[in-house]
C-alpha cells in the first residue's frame, strides 16, 4: 500500500496512439515473437510427451522389451514415427487433408471464440459443449421441419443455431449476474443436462427419423445444408464448406466487438476489474448476461456448423469433444480472435491428421485429447516453459483471471 | 539489550529501497523512524522481521549477527512487529489470533484454548490493554484491534517492538492513550521502534529520531533540537510548505444538499444514521472522522454505488437520491474514490483507456457503438501533460505506474472534464509521496477556485483541517459538529471525532 | 464499526423483496402440491412406505413388516395446507433467523408429497431408498471433503472430477491384478499425484486455479479414455476388480430401521463418516487446523507469524487429493467393479456444489452430499415406480438440484477469504 516505486514489468512500451491492427493482433503491445514462442514450445513439448505415452501404452512392444530390446525399440520407433507421420500427412499432406483440416477447424474456431469472449469478460464458459448441442438442435429443427428455398432456409437454420446457443448461454449468465452462482458449475451442469435433453428429444416425433428405432434425427433438407466450397470439383472427399467462412467472419466480428466497440470496452473492463467497472457506471449484470449470450450464440453457431455442414443430422453427443477443445483453444490463443483462429487451425489439423493416424496405426483419437490437454498445461504455465527452456517471455495471459467463488 | 542494523542495503528491480542503513536502538528507549511514503521504512522493518532478506548488511543483537530466514526466527530472537495493516484473521477470536503459530497444546497437536485464554487475559491486565478474549476480531473497533496486535507481540515475549504507522486509525485522544501504552512498554524495558510520517507525533513520543529519505538515513536528531519544518525538510530534501495556501472561499449556489440520509452497510447495519449537510460551489467542505463512522458508506451513496434507505440527495437542483454511478457522473459529479486501485482504475487497462473510463460512451471518444481511438489518444496525451502524469506513454498498462501517478490519472480524468459541479474525493492523498500530495492539494484548491463544490473526506486530520473551508465531523453515522477550521484546535476536533464534546 | 452507531432497525428493500419472493414461492408450491398430487392426480389408494428392506434380519426376528401406510390424496392436502400456511407467514413477517431451516423443511415436505403421490396404490421401499441415498452420496461427499481441505487453505480445486475419475481408473486396473487393498492405496496415490500437479501449478507458478483444474480434468478424461480403448478393451481381465461386500457393525447394525441404513455398509461409507468426524475435529481443535484456516483466511497474517503458508497449502491440497482418490476407488470397489469411460459423470462438480452448500464445513458438506445422493437415488427409484417422467429427465435431477443449490446459496455463504488468490511471498 505504501508508495514503493513500481517495479518495471516485462512488456516494452508501445508508441503513442499506436492502435494498428498489428498491435491488436499481438494483444496490447506484447512482443510478437515472444507471444508465439511459448505456444510453439508448448506444442513441441506436448508432442514429445505424446511420444512417451504412445510408447508406454503399446503393450505388445512393452512385452517385447524384455525379450529383445533392439526389436522392441525399433518397433516402438516405427509406431511413433507412423503416428506422427500419419498426423502430418492427414493434416496438410494433400488437398483432401487441407480440406479436412478446414472442415474440422471451423466449429473449433467458433467454439473457441465462444470461450475466448467469455474469458475476456472474466467468465469461464465451460458450457460451450451444451451450447453447441442446443444450438445444433435448434438448427436441425429448422432444417428438417421446413422446406424453403436455400437463400432463406440456410440463414434461418444458422440463425436458429445461434439463438439456441444464446439461450443456453444466457441462463448461466443470468444466474451469475443475479445470484452470483459460479458459471463453472452452472455451465458444466447445463452441459450434462443438454446431453440428456438431446437424448430425449431425438426419440420424439419432432426429430426422430421415420422408421428408425434409434435416437437419430431425420436428415436436414438439402436447402439448409452448408454448401461445399469445392463442390465444383466434384470430389466427395473434399468436405470443406461455408462454415469456415462463417467462422472467419465471426472471428473478425469478435475482434471488432472486443477492441473497437464500446460494448467490447465494457466487457474487457468487467473482465479486468468488475468493481472498477461498476464504479465507472457500467451495468455489470447486463454485461455478464449479454456476454454469455454472445458466447452461447457463437457456440450455437459451432453446433449449427457441425450439423448443417458435415453431419446433416443429429445423433446423441454430436458435438463430440469440441466444447472442451474450445477451452484449450481459447487459452492457446490468449483469448484473442486471431490467436483463436490460429489455434483452431492447428487443432483442426491435429484432428484431421488424427483420423488418418487412427486408421493407419490403431492409436485412438483420444491421444489427441491428451496432447491438447498437455498443450494447455504448458500454455497455462508459461513459467513452466520458461523453466524448461530458459526463455524470457512476457506475462502469461492466464495468470490470475478469476478469484475463487466470489459473487462479483 | 541492543539491536543494531548495520549497512542494510536492499534492491528491487529498478529501485534502491534501502541504502546502507545504520540504526541502533536499546532497551528502554523509543527510536522514531521518520520518512515520507516510499522512503523505505517498511522495507527496512520487513528485513528486520525476516520477511525480506537484505542484499547487504547485518542485523546484530547484543553484538551478535543474526540471520532471519523468516518471521519465525525474528520472533524467536525477540523481535515483535505491529504492522501498519493489521495482520489479524477477521473470523478468528482474539485468543486464536494471539496464539496462532505458538499455540499451547495438550496432547499431540491438540490445542489448549483454556490455557491460551488465561494467558491472554494475564497480559491484557498486566499492560492495561483491555480486550475480550473470545470476541471475533471482525466485530472489534480498530482501536481494540490494535491492542490485540500488541498483545500478540507481547505473548511472544518480544524485547524489541516495532510499530509501523500505528496512529493512522486513531482519534487524537486515542493517540494520547496509545502513547501512554508505548511509554509504559518502554519503561518496562522494551526497545521500541516507532515508524511514522507524522511530524508532530514523532516529536512527541520519540527519544531519538532517525530520518530516512530515499532509502538512506539522512540524519539522527533528538526531539528537542528540531521542529516540524526542519524535520520535513530532512524528509524531502527541500524546504516544504506545511500549510496549504488558499484564498478565502466565496461560496455560491448550492451544488449538493443532503437531507436526513439513512444508509445501510453490507452487513445490513445502519452506517449513516440521518445525515444532513450542504456544499456550495466555490467552497471546500471537509469531513473528518475516524475510519468506520459511516464516511465510506456516505460517499458510496452520494456517488450512486449504494442505495439510500431514506432521505434525499439533491445535486444542482436535481433529485439524485436514486441515481446510479453513471447518472451522478452525468449530473456533474466527479469522484476520486478511496480505494484507487480497485474502484478508481482498471489496472489492466492502458492510461488512455482509464482516462475515458466513465465517458467512453460519449462523443468524441465513440460514435454510437464504435470507439474512436484516435480521438481518445489525443485527448489522453493532453491530459497527461496537463496533470503531470509521469508515464512513458498513454498506451502502457496503468499497473506500471507508481501510486502517485495512478492517483494523478484519476485526478486528471475527474478534474479534467468540463461541467464538473461537485467533486467528491475520499482519502485523496493516502499513501502518496510528499510531491504528489502537494500537487493534489494544489489541484483541489484550483478546482474550488474554478467554481466547483468540493467534498473532501479524509481520516488525516491535518489534511482536512488545512484544505477545508468548512469542517464536518462524523461519528457513529451522524454529523456531530460543523466547524470553522480556523477557529478550532486539533484537540477539540479530536474530541468530536471520538464522540465527545469539548 | 465504532460502538456507538445508532441502533435503527431497518430492513433493506432487498431483504424485504427476498422475503416476499420466498413467501410467494411457498404459496405457489402449496397450490402445485394441491393440484398435482391432490385434486388432479390419479393417485388412488394408499401409499405404502416400507421401512424395512426385504433382506433385513429384523423381519425374520419378529416376522412383521414395518410399514408406513398413508392415504395418498390426504397427504397431499395436508402438506398443501401446511405449505400455504408457511407461505403466508413468510410473505407477511418472514422467519428471519430460521429462514434456512424453514426452506429445508418446505423442500422436504414437497418431496415427500411427490413420493406419496408417486407411490399411490403401490408399495415403495423407503428404507431401500434411504440406503441408496447414503451409498450414492459417498463419492459426492468424499469429493466435497477433498474440496473443503483444499479450499480451507484457499486453493480452488476444480480438478476433483479428474481426481475421482483417475482414482477410479487406477483402482480398476490395480484391483484387477493386485486386489482391493492395493487398489485403494493406488487410487489414493493417484489423487495425491494429481493434487500435487494442481498445487505446483497454482502455488508455485501461480497459474489461475480454475484453469489448472479444468485442464487436469480434460487431461485425465482424455488419458483414461485413451488407455481404456487402447488396452482395456482388448484385455478385459485388467478391468475386473473385486467389489467389496458390506460389513455389518455388531450391535448397531441390529437396531430397527436405523441399523441397516447406517450401520451395514462397505468401508467407503464408514470411511466417509469417519473422515468427516476426524476432519471436523482436526480443523477446529488442533494446531494444524488453526494454522490451515489462517492460511486460507489471511495468509499474510499467518506468514508474519511464522506459519509456512506454501507448506500448508501443498499439504492440504494433497491430503484432499488422497481423499478424492479414495472416492474414486468407491466407483470400483464400492460399486460396479470395472471402469467405464467418464464414469464419474459430473459427481466431482456436484461435490463442489455440496461443499458450497455446506459452507465449507465438513459436516455441512456431508449433509449436502446426502441431499444430492437423495436426488440421485430418486431417479432410479422413480423409474421402478413407473412414474410418467422420461428417464432422461430423471437422470437430470442431480444436475438441476446442483444449479438450484449454487444459485440459491452462494453470495450468502462466505468462502475462506483468500480463496482463489495465490499467495505471493515477497523477499
Amino acid at each position: 500500500m505504501s508508495d514503493e516505486p513500481r517495479h518495471e514489468s516485462g512488456t516494452p512500451p508501445a508508441g503513442p496512439g499506436d492502435r494498428s491492427l498489428f498491435k491488436d493482433l499481438t494483444g496490447d503491445g506484447i512482443d510478437w515473437r515472444s507471444a508465439m514462442l511459448v505456444p510453439l514450445l508448448a506444442l513441441l513439448t506436448a508432442m514429445l510427451v505424446g511420444v512417451v505415452i504412445i510408447a508406454l501404452t503399446d503393450i505388445d512392444a512393452l512385452r517385447l522389451w524384455f525379450k529383445d530390446p533392439g526389436a522392441a525399440f525399433s518397433e516402438t520407433r516405427q509406431t511413433v514415427w507412423g503416428a506422427y507421420h500419419a498426423l502430418l500427412i492427414g493434416s496438410v499432406g494433400s488437398m483432401r487433408a487441407l480440406s479436412e483440416t478446414l472442415t474440422q477447424a471451423s466449429p473449433l474456431i467458433l467454439a473457441g471464440l465462444s470461450v475466448a469472449v467469455g474469458f475476456r469478460a472474466g467468465l469461464f464458459n465451460i458450457g460451450a459443449n451444451g451450447q453447441m448441442l442446443v444450438g445444433g438442435m435448434f438448427a436441425v429443427y429448422i432444417g428438417i421441419t421446413f422446406d424453403l428455398p436455400a437463400p432463406i432456409h440456410l440463414p434461418l437454420a444458422i440463425l436458429a443455431g445461434a439463438i439456441g446457443g444464446a439461450l443456453w448461454g444466457f441462463i448461466p449468465g443470468l444466474l451469475k449476474a443475479r445470484t452470483g452462482a459460479h458459471e463453472v458449475i452452472t455451465t458444466i451442469m447445463l452441459n450434462l443436462i443438454a446431453l440428456r435433453l438431446v437424448d430425449y428429444f431425438l426419440k420424439t416425433s419432432l426429430f426422430q427419423a421415420e422408421g428408425r428405432p434409434d435416437p437419430v434425427s431425420s436428415d436436414v433438407h438439402p436447402s439448409a445444408e452448408l454448401p461445399r466450397l469445392l463442390g465444383f470439383l466434384d470430389r466427395v472427399d473434399l468436405r470443406v464448406h461455408l462454415g469456415i467462412v462463417i467462422a472467419l467472419l465471426a472471428a473478425y466480428g469478435v475482434y471488432w466487438l472486443l477492441f473497437r466497440s464500446t460494448i467490447g470496452f465494457e466487457y474487457r473492463a468487467v473482465g479486468l476489474n468488475p468493481q472498477g467497472a461498476r464504479y465507472a457506471g457500467m451495468n455489470v449484470v447486463w454485461l455478464y448476461v449479454s456476454v454469455m449470450a454472445v458466447a452461447g450464440a457463437l457456440a450455437g453457431l459451432a453446433g449449427a456448423d457441425r450439423i448443417l455442414g458435415v453431419l446433416t443430422r443429429a445423433s446423441p453427443g454430436f458435438s463430440g469433444s469440441v466444447g472442451f477443445d474450445a477451452i484449450a483453444l481459447a487459452l492457446l490463443g490468449r483469448s484473442h480472435p486471431a490467436g483463436v483462429v490460429a489455434a483452431g487451425l492447428l487443432f483442426g489439423g491435429l484432428r484431421a491428421g488424427g483420423q488418418v493416424m487412427q486408421v493407419r496405426t490403431d492409436i485412438s483419437l483420444d491421444l489427441i485429447l491428451v496432447i491438447q490437454a498437455l498443450v494447455v498445461v504448458f500454455i497455462a504455465a508459461p513459467a513452466l516453459i520458461r523453466a524448461i527452456y530458459r526463455v524470457r517471455t512476457g506475462e502469461g495471459a492466464t495468470e490470475q483471471l478469476a478469484k475463487g467463488w466470489g459473487s462479483t | 539489550m541492543e539491536l543494531q542494523l548495520r549497512g542494510i542495503t536492499k534492491r528491487f528491480p529498478g529501485v534502491l529501497a534501502n541504502d546502507s542503513v545504520d540504526l541502533t536502538v536499546r532497551s528502554g528507549e523509543i527510536l522514531g523512524l521518520l520518512g515520507e511514503n516510499g522512503a523505505g521504512k517498511t522495507t527496512l522493518m520487513n528485513i528486520l522481521y525476516g520477511l525480506y532478506t537484505a542484499d547487504e548488511g547485518q542485523v546484530l543483537i547484543d553484538g551478535v549477527p543474526r540471520a532471519f530466514a523468516g518471521p519465525g526466527d525474528a520472533i524467536a530472537a525477540g523481535i515483535g512487529m505491529v504492522h501498519q495493516h493489521f495482520m489479524l484473521v477477521p473470523v478468528f477470536t482474539v485468543t486464536e489470533n494471539v496464539v496462532l503459530g505458538v499455540e499451547p497444546t495438550r496432547g499431540p497437536g491438540i490445542m489448549n484454548m483454556k490455557e491460551a485464554r488465561r494467558e491472554v487475559a494475564e497480559i491484557s491486565a498486566k499492560y492495561r490493554l483491555a480486550v475480550d478474549p473470545d470476541a471475533l476480531v471482525e466485530t472489534l473497533p480498530v482501536g481494540v484491534q490494535q491492542r490485540v496486535e500488541i498483545i500478540k507481540v507481547l505473548f511472544r515475549e518480544a524485547d524489541v517492538l516495532v510499530f509501523d504507522e500505528p496512529t493512522a486509525v486513531l482519534t487524537p485522544q486515542e493517540v494520547e492513550g496509545f502513547f501512554g501504552i508505548v511509554r509504559g512498554l518502554r519503561d518496562a524495558g522494551k526497545a521500541i521502534i516507532f515508524i511514522t510520517h507524522k511530524l508532530r507525533e514523532v516529536l512527541q513520543i520519540a527519544d531519538r529520531i532517525a530520518v530516512l529519505r530515499r532509502g538512506a538515513v539522512v540524519g539522527e536528531v533528538a526531539p528537542g533540537e528540531v521542529d516540524e519544518a526542519r524535520l520535513a525538510e530532512m524528509m524531502v530534501g527541500r524546504p516544504v510548505e506545511l500549510t496549504v495556501h488558499k484564498r478565502v472561499a466565496t461560496p455560491g449556489d448550492l451544488v449538493l444538499e443532503v437531507k436526513d440520509l439513512i444508509v445501510v452497510d453490507d452487513r445490513e447495519h445502519v452506517a449513516v444514521a440521518g445525515v444532513s449537510f450542504a456544499v456550495r460551489s466555490g467552497e471546500i467542505v471537509g469531513i473528518a472522522g475516524v475510519q468506520g463512522n459511516g464516511q465510506t458508506e456516505l460517499v458510496e451513496t452520494l456517488t450512486g454505488m449504494r442505495p439510500a434507505i431514506s432521505g434525499t440527495i439533491t445535486i444542482a437542483g436535481r433529485d439524485a437520491t436514486h441515481f446510479g454511478p453513471r447518472q451522478t457522473h452525468q449530473a456533474g459529479v466527479a469522484h476520486v474514490p478511496e480505494d484507487r486501485q480497485r474502484h478508481g482504475l482498471i489496472l489492466g487497462f492502458t492510461v488512455a483507456e482509464n482516462l475515458i473510463l466513465n465517458s467512453y460512451y460519449e462523443e468524441p471518444y465513440s460514435h454510437g457503438i464504435a470507439m474512436d481511438w484516435d480521438a481518445t489518444n489525443a485527448d489522453a496525451e493532453k491530459l497527461v501533460g496537463d496533470f503531470d502524469v509521469r508515464t512513458p506513454s498513454v498506451a502502457v498498462p496503468t499497473s506500471n505506474l507508481s501510486g502517485g501517478n495512478q492517483q494523478k490519472v484519476i485526478v486528471a480524468r475527474e478534474f479534467g472534464r468540463d461541467g464538473v459541479k461537485l467533486v467528491v474525493a475520499s482519502q485523496p492523498t493516502r499513501g502518496l509521496d510528499i510531491g504528489s500530495i502537494e500537487y493534489i492539494h494544489a489541484r483541489i484548491v484550483a478546482e474550488r477556485d474554478a467554481g466547483a463544490g468540493m467534498l473532501i473526506v479524509s481520516t488525516e486530520l491535518d489534511e482536512v483541517m488545512a484544505l477545508a473551508d468548512r469542517l464536518l465531523v462524523m461519528y457513529g453515522g451522524k454529523v456531530v459538529a460543523e466547524l470553522d477550521p480556523k477557529e478550532v484546535s486539533n484537540a477539540d476536533v479530536g474530541l468530536y471525532m471520538a464522540g465527545a464534546t469539548p | 464499526m465504532t460502538a456507538a452507531v445508532a441502533d435503527l432497525q431497518v430492513r433493506t428493500p432487498a431483504e424485504k423483496r427476498r422475503s416476499r419472493r420466498l413467501g410467494i414461492i411457498y404459496i405457489v408450491l402449496a397450490l402445485f402440491v394441491l393440484w398435482a398430487f391432490g385434486i388432479g392426480s390419479s393417485g388412488e389408494g394408499d401409499s405404502t412406505f416400507r421401512l424395512v428392506r426385504q433382506t433385513d434380519r429384523i423381519q425374520d426376528l419378529f416376522g412383521w413388516d414395518l410399514n408406513l401406510v398413508l392415504p395418498a390424496a390426504m397427504v397431499a392436502y395436508v402438506i398443501a395446507a401446511m405449505l400455504g400456511f408457511v407461505g403466508a407467514v413468510q410473505l407477511t413477517r418472514g422467519f428471519k433467523r430460521l429462514d434456512h431451516v424453514v426452506l429445508s423443511v418446505v423442500l422436504i415436505l414437497v418431496v415427500f408429497a411427490f413420493l406419496t403421490w408417486a407411490a399411490a396404490g403401490r408399495s415403495f421401499s423407503l428404507a431401500g431408498m434411504l440406503d441408496e441415498t447414503v451409498k450414492r452420496s459417498v463419492p459426492i461427499a468424499l469429493g466435497a471433503l477433498a474440496g473443503v481441505m483444499s479450499e480451507r487453505v484457499a486453493v480452488v480445486n476444480i480438478a476433483i472430477e479428474g481426481m475421482l475419475l483417475g482414482g477410479a481408473f487406477v483402482a480398476a486396473m490395480v484391483g484387477s491384478s493386485f486386489g482391493s487393498f492395493w487398489a485403494i492405496v493406488a487410487a489414493m496415490l493417484t489423487g495425491v499425484a494429481l493434487a500435487w500437479v494442481l498445487a505446483v501449478l497454482a502455488i508455485r507458478y501461480r497459474v489461475d486455479q480454475i484453469i489448472v483444474g479444468v485442464v487436469i480434468n480434460i487431461f485425465v478424461l482424455g488419458l483414461t479414455s485413451f488407455i481404456t480403448q487402447r488396452i482395456l478393451s482388448q484385455n478385459p481381465h485388467l478391468n475386473r476388480a473385486e467389489i467389496l461386500r458390506p460389513i455389518k457393525l455388531p450391535l448397531l447394525g441390529d437396531l430397527p430401521i436405523v441399523g441397516p441404513i447406517l450401520f451395514e455398509h462397505n468401508i467407503f461409507v464408514y470411511g466417509m463418516f469417519v473422515l468427516v468426524a476426524v476432519i471436523t475435529y482436526a480443523l477446529f481443535h488442533t494446531k494444524w487446523g488453526l494454522r490451515s484456516r489462517a492460511v486460507g483466511e489471511h495468509p499474510k497474517a499467518a506468514d508474519t507469524l511464522g506459519v509456512n503458508v506454501y507448506g500448508y497449502r501443498y499439504m492440504n491440497v494433497m491430503l484432499g487429493g488422497a481423499i478424492a482418490g479414495f472416492g474414486g476407488a468407491f466407483f470400483i470397489q464400492g460399486s460396479v467393479g470395472s471402469f467405464d469411460e467418464n464414469m464419474t459423470a459430473g459427481r466431482g462438480f456436484i461435490g463442489l456444489a455440496a461443499m458450497i452448500f455446506g459452507r465449507w464445513h465438513p459436516v455441512g458438506a456431508l449433509s449436502a452430499a446426502l441431499v444430492f445422493g437423495f436426488a440421485d437415488s430418486l431417479a432410479g427409484k422413480l423409474s421402478i415406480l413407473e412414474v410418467p417422467i422420461p428417464s432422461e429427465f430423471l437422470l437430470m435431477t442431480p444436475y438441476i438440484a446442483t444449479i438450484v443449490v449454487v444459485a440459491g446459496v452462494v453470495g450468502r455463504a462466505r468462502p475462506p477469504a483468500a480463496d482463489g488468490v495465490p499467495y505471493i511471498k515477497e523477499s
